[in-house]
């Protein structure tokens, strides 16, 4: 298990002293979320109104992009082979790695979401919920984006591909994120059945996300 | 005859993996079933258009459901398929599944997408508007996502091998929404109608109407399968085909290498 914790702390230190990696990710959903008031209009109630949706699909966006770093630094300095060959199983290596990811890019962005509400106008009330929803969705978001991030290490374009593979699989995430926040704020769906479905979408990927990206993985080191 | 003796036994599916007789087996079904799907389709026209009865809210528009309906469950069967075919290349490196697997991805995509396509043509008569993010809908719009996926996904990797393995992994992983869509209907009350025909208590849709859709769905299902195996055989001669010119260019190098060294 110290291995485990060994790589964790190599990626996220990686991640700190590789420079601009957090924070690229922050300054793109800063300048997505600020462009939806320029493409939509000013028009402060409206924008209140599709405040949850935008820094969602905004977040979804900025996490993807930060998805390709996973395995690409490793996969180039040979590294990601000694991973795959050493003694800590392939499938605690990429949660180890998706875990990084989660702390270092899901955590930031969802802390982010509150200051990004203010200039959207959004609900104070809606606040505690979004932060909560994002902290209990992002899971989802770094371990499915990894099964992506595997599969599309060595492909052309694997970016523009990462997005058609990955965003699809998001789709759930966004949706019971978004309806447990409206219906925080009102709507008419319960709050804690979408919550708990989100939480479930999370735990569910957090199986499924790691065993998939090791098999993509050992294919692609033999 | 001594020499089948020593063949230890194999079972159904280790025959049908052989790809020689695969060919062989197919290209004897091929016919019949093309010709089958055919037959079945316009016996499903003909009851469609004269002899089951306009729906007394709907009219005629009832009439596209016999198309919608069979390309909706075979959009979602194709995936199914793809899911069982990469199962078996994964745990049994069964030679066909990933041949298989290729072949059902365009043919679901297909389907996927006439379900779509006949469901809005409908809708806008019926619910006044192309589309709706209804449950229903919006998983079936997801589906036909996951099928560009693996076709992307495939076409980006130039390895074929690799490419069968990391298909038939992003296959099982997108296998959790076939469930979804199954079952959005019954979880969520939305605009799209819940199952009326397959389920626990009986058909609730009547047997005038009823009679014709399962015409057409066996017959888009024979059509279907007739296609997928159509998709295979020409996939296994292409690869052959590869494997052939490889070889020939193996035999050019080898010839003139020495050639060269002289």
């Amino acid at each position: 298990m110290s291995a485990f914790w060994t790589l964790l702390k190599r990626d996220l230190l990686l991640q700190v002293r590789e420079g601009g990696a957090v924070g690229t990710a922050l300054g793109f959903y800063l300048v997505v979320v600020a462009m939806m008031p320029l493409g939509l209009g000013p028009d402060l109630n409206l924008l209140s109104r599709i405040a949850p949706g935008v820094l969602w699909i905004a977040l979804l966006l900025a996490a993807l992009l930060s998805l390709p770093r996973i395995f690409e630094a490793d996969d180039e300095d040979g590294s990601l082979e000694v991973i795959a060959t050493g003694d800590l199983p392939l499938e605690l290596a990429t949660a180890a790695k998706a875990l990084a990811h989660w702390i270092s890019t899901g955590i930031p962005l969802a802390l982010l979401a509150p200051i990004l509400g203010l200039l959207l106008n959004l609900d104070i009330a809606a606040y505690p919920v979004l932060v909560a929803t994002m902290l209990v969705g992002t899971p989802a978001i770094s371990f499915l984006g990894l099964v992506g991030a595997a599969l599309t290490l060595r492909a052309r374009r694997g970016g523009l591909l990462l997005a058609l593979l990955v965003l699809p699989l998001y789709i759930p995430t966004l949706i019971f994120g978004i309806a447990a926040i409206s219906a925080a704020t009102g709507g008419p769906s319960g709050f804690q059945a979408s919550f708990l479905i989100l939480a479930a979408i999370s735990l569910f990927s957090l199986v499924i996300g790691p065993v998939a990206a090791a098999a993509a993985i050992r294919f692609q080191t033999q | 005859m001594t020499q089948t003796n020593t063949v230890p036994q194999q079972s159904l599916t280790q025959k049908l993996a052989n790809p020689t007789r695969f060919m062989q087996l197919s290209a004897k079904l091929m016919p019949w079933m093309a010709g089958a799907a055919v037959a079945l389709i316009l016996y499903a026209l003909y009851l469609v258009f004269f002899v089951a009865p306009d729906d007394y809210q709907q009219g005629q528009t009832v009439k596209i459901m016999y198309i919608h309906v069979p390309a909706a469950w075979l959009g979602m069967m194709g995936y199914a398929l793809i899911a069982i075919s990469s199962f078996g290349y994964l745990v049994f490196r069964h030679p066909l599944a990933d041949v298989s697997s290729k072949a059902a991805a365009p043919l679901g995509a297909a389907f996927a997408f006439l379900a779509l396509a006949t469901g809005s043509l409908w809708g806008k008569p019926m619910w006044g508007t192309y589309w709706v993010w209804d449950a229903r809908l919006t998983s079936m719009l997801i589906l036909l996502f996951l099928y560009f996926g693996l076709m992307a996904l495939r076409s980006a990797i130039d390895d074929e091998a690799l490419a069968g393995k990391l298909c038939a992994v992003l296959g099982l992983v997108g296998v959790t929404i076939l469930p979804i869509i199954k079952f959005s209907v019954d979880w969520w009350n939305t605009l799209h109608q819940p199952a009326s025909v397959i389920r626990m208590d009986g058909p609730t849709i009547h047997s005038d109407l009823l009679w014709p859709l399962v015409v057409s769905a066996i017959g888009f299902s024979l059509l279907f399968f007739a296609l997928h195996m159509k998709g295979m055989r020409n996939e296994i001669l292409r690869r052959r085909l590869r494997s052939l010119t490889m070889a020939e260019v193996d035999r050019a190098r080898s010839v003139s290498a020495p050639a060269a060294a002289e």
